[in-house]
């Protein structure tokens, strides 16, 4: 009896017990789709976590108030006034900093906004136009403030598109005048939509104006020279960290402080982010993935459960195949075969609905599935070796009857 | 005696019988050159069997001393209950013998591991049992050819073979059905198909009329004959005396004991 009667035995024994097997497989089926799917929801979601970081900005180092570790004894974080204009300015000097690229520092606060009879509140950021730059960001209409502007102390605003669209609702923003508080400013442009939402603040409801104009005008008086933070570009990637160094000494030495640890600020580079994100959500993945594969490993005692019942069922076969001469090692090959079909035919018709889901689901919720062949050929494999794994115990059952009482019961 | 010491009493004598058994114009000529008998096919020597039950022991089988030859026609006879279907599963080498030896061509059956007790099954012997034991999923033709898969023979050859053999007990046109499609009688004369397309030696039914009635019984009855006629052994198990008329010998067994042995001239 070679391997082909065994595969066709194998394959009219199932197909004889078609609901039971149907059953059989549904549970392999269900735990491969289970993994795909998890799988594919877990990368599609560290893929949104990675492209929303990225457009924060690339090569983005962020200076912010106050120590992270110690920022809540020292008032909380950002609320601090340690870091001053002449902090940024210090670290825009190539000969302090030759790693620094471009420097934006910002001041923010929310705001009263009008238009005509539209009123709208949000946060007013006072910046630089290397601001544009440094944060990856783009305008839709008209155009970001200039240097010129800065230094004029030009009273010229650039809103972001929520603003836009909530106070000049029936469009043409670029050109009209809004009020800052009691300040009158004129739109000069519109920012194109971040989309991003995973940011603490949705960066496409604010306003940027000249920094000095903010702090001269609007701010002033409450927060003198102090800034909010600085947004500072590396050269290059790869001389993030160096960039890093420089800002630390430096603003180290302006601060005079003498213990690194005891620093009254923050740098938070971007990628440390991004590897904080993509560990976060790989670990969903791997615990997603981990309750699939528990449900894989139930399909695989279902197998079992299966393959024992027909060893029982079929005892009188068994008997009669080892009367006519079937070996031990026949009968085992045939139902280890039985197993093993079983398992495959769940793991193929699991990537089937695992491929189906991840058609279908990207209409029902917001998320993006990714398909991993990866995690699709593993999920076969695995199903394959969960029939051989779980049909090893009936089968040797089987192939150890002894032939008489096989033959015997009833 | 002479007959005996031709044989070598080892297991590997009969391992190397295994291939070359089997082909029915050998046995035939073997049954005409030994027609007075003396080419023992079967020897039992002092075989008891013991089943246990908890603290109860059944001796289902209390001594038997038996010896058949080649080309014999054999109806072992006994009221329910006196060890007829067990003496059976010993000759057939399904069960094996709590004392005693068992002698099969000359060798020694219980040095024989499990492998080599499945290819003697395939090779040597055919069964038909009383419930006919067809597999209910395949068709007649798939049922007879079943012994040739395990015989390792290519399915081209199978098939032809188990045309051959349902022709032989005239169910070619039924080849197709399922047990289920069939009558009690015609399952049965698929089973002795089943028994005889791997040509072996030695055919073991048990009560092979016991479900039928008298016609079909006649019918299969006829077969068995057809098959004796041809050279073969054969051993019928059976409780009925006009059953038992067609062999040539009858051996009464009774509480596992052999009461008698009819030699009938035919
Ligand atoms: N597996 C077993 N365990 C215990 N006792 C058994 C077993 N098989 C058979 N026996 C006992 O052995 C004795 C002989 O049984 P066997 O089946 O050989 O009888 P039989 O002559 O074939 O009877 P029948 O004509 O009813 O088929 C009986 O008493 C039976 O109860
Ligand atoms: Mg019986």
């Amino acid at each position: 009896m070679n391997g082909f009667e065994s595969l066709r035995s194998g394959v009219e024994a199932i197909i004889s017990h078609g609901l039971r097997s149907i059953l059989t497989i549904l549970g392999i089926l269900i735990g491969v789709a289970a993994v795909i799917l998890t799988v594919g929801l877990g990368e599609g979601a560290q893929a949104n976590v990675n492209s929303a970081i990225a457009s924060l900005g690339t090569n983005l180092l962020i200076v912010t108030p106050g120590s992270a570790t110690t920022g809540g004894l020292k008032g909380g974080l950002g609320s601090a006034t340690t870091l001053t204009i002449q902090d940024a300015t210090t670290l825009a000097n190539h000969a302090v900093a030759p790693d620094v690229a471009a420097v934006a520092p910002t001041v923010q606060k929310s705001e009263a906004l009008t238009a005509g009879s539209n009123n709208w509140v949000a946060p007013v950021v006072g910046t630089t136009p290397s601001y544009e730059q440094i944060r990856n960001r783009s305008v839709a209409s008209g155009s970001f403030f200039s240097q010129a502007d800065l230094t004029e102390h030009a009273n010229v605003a650039v809103l972001g598109p929520i603003v836009a669209a909530s106070l000049f609702p029936s469009g043409g923003a670029v050109g009209q005048n809004i009020n800052i508080g009691l300040r009158s400013f004129q739109v000069i442009g519109v920012m194109n939509s971040v989309g991003s939402t995973t940011a603490a603040a949705n960066e496409d409801d604010q306003v940027l104006v000249p920094l000095d104009v903010a702090q001269s005008e609007l701010f002033g008086r409450t927060q003198g020279n102090s800034i909010s933070a600085i947004y500072i570009e590396a050269t290059t990637k790869s001389t993030l960290g160096a960039a890093y160094q420089e800002i630390n000494t430096t603003l180290l030495n302006l601060h005079g402080i003498t213990t690194p640890s005891a620093a009254d600020y923050t740098i938070t580079a971007q990628s440390s982010l991004l590897s904080t994100a993509s560990t976060v959500s790989k670990t969903l993945t791997v615990l997603l993935g981990g309750v699939a594969a528990i449900s894989l490993l139930v399909g695989g005692i279902g197998v079992m459960n299966i393959m024992l019942v027909s060893v029982t069922e079929r005892i009188r076969e068994i008997g009669l195949r080892k009367a006519l001469g079937a070996t031990p090692g026949l009968i085992r090959r045939q139902f280890l075969i039985e197993a093993l079909i079983l398992g495959l035919a769940g793991g193929l018709g699991g990537v089937g609905l695992g491929l189906l889901g991840v058609v279908v689901l990207p209409h029902l919720i917001p998320n993006t599935v990714v398909v991993s062949p990866s995690a699709i050929v593993a999920a076969v494999l695995v199903s394959g070796a969960i029939g051989v794994v779980f049909g090893v115990y009936p089968a040797s059952r089987a192939a150890h009857l002894a032939p008489i009482d096989a033959l015997r019961s009833e | 005696m002479l007959e005996r010491d031709r044989h070598n009493f080892s297991p590997e004598a009969l391992r190397s019988d295994i291939g070359d058994l089997g082909d029915e114009s050998a046995i035939s000529t073997i049954a005409q050159l030994t027609g007075t008998g003396d080419d023992t096919v079967i020897e039992l020597d002092q075989v008891t069997k013991t089943y246990r039950s908890g603290d109860l022991n059944v001796e289902a089988l209390q001594g038997i001393s038996l010896k058949i030859e080649r080309g014999y026609f054999v109806a072992v006879m006994g009221p329910s209950g006196s060890g007829k279907s067990t003496l059976m599963h010993i000759l057939g080498c399904l069960d094996t013998p709590t004392s005693g030896t068992h002698l099969l061509d000359g060798a020694d059956v219980s040095g024989l591991s499990e492998i080599e007790l499945a290819q003697v099954r395939n090779k040597k012997i055919g069964f038909v049992f009383q419930a006919f034991n067809l597999l209910s999923t395949l068709s007649a033709w798939r049922n007879v050819e079943l012994p040739l898969i395990y015989a390792g023979i290519a399915r081209n050859e199978r098939k032809e073979r188990a045309f051959e053999a349902l022709g032989a007990v005239g169910l070619l046109t039924r080849s197709e059905h399922k047990p289920g499609q069939l009558s009690g009688g015609q399952q049965q004369r698929v089973a002795v198909a089943r028994a005889i397309v791997t040509n072996p030696a030695i055919i073991l039914a048990d009560e092979p009329t016991g479900n039928l009635d008298s016609r079909a019984a006649t019918d299969v009855l006829g077969l068995f004959d057809e098959l004796h006629q041809k050279g073969r052994t054969v051993i019928l198990i059976t409780h009925e005396q006009d059953v038992a008329n067609v062999a040539r010998r009858i051996v009464h067994i009774r509480d596992g004991k052999i009461q008698s042995v009819d030699e009938r001239s035919q």
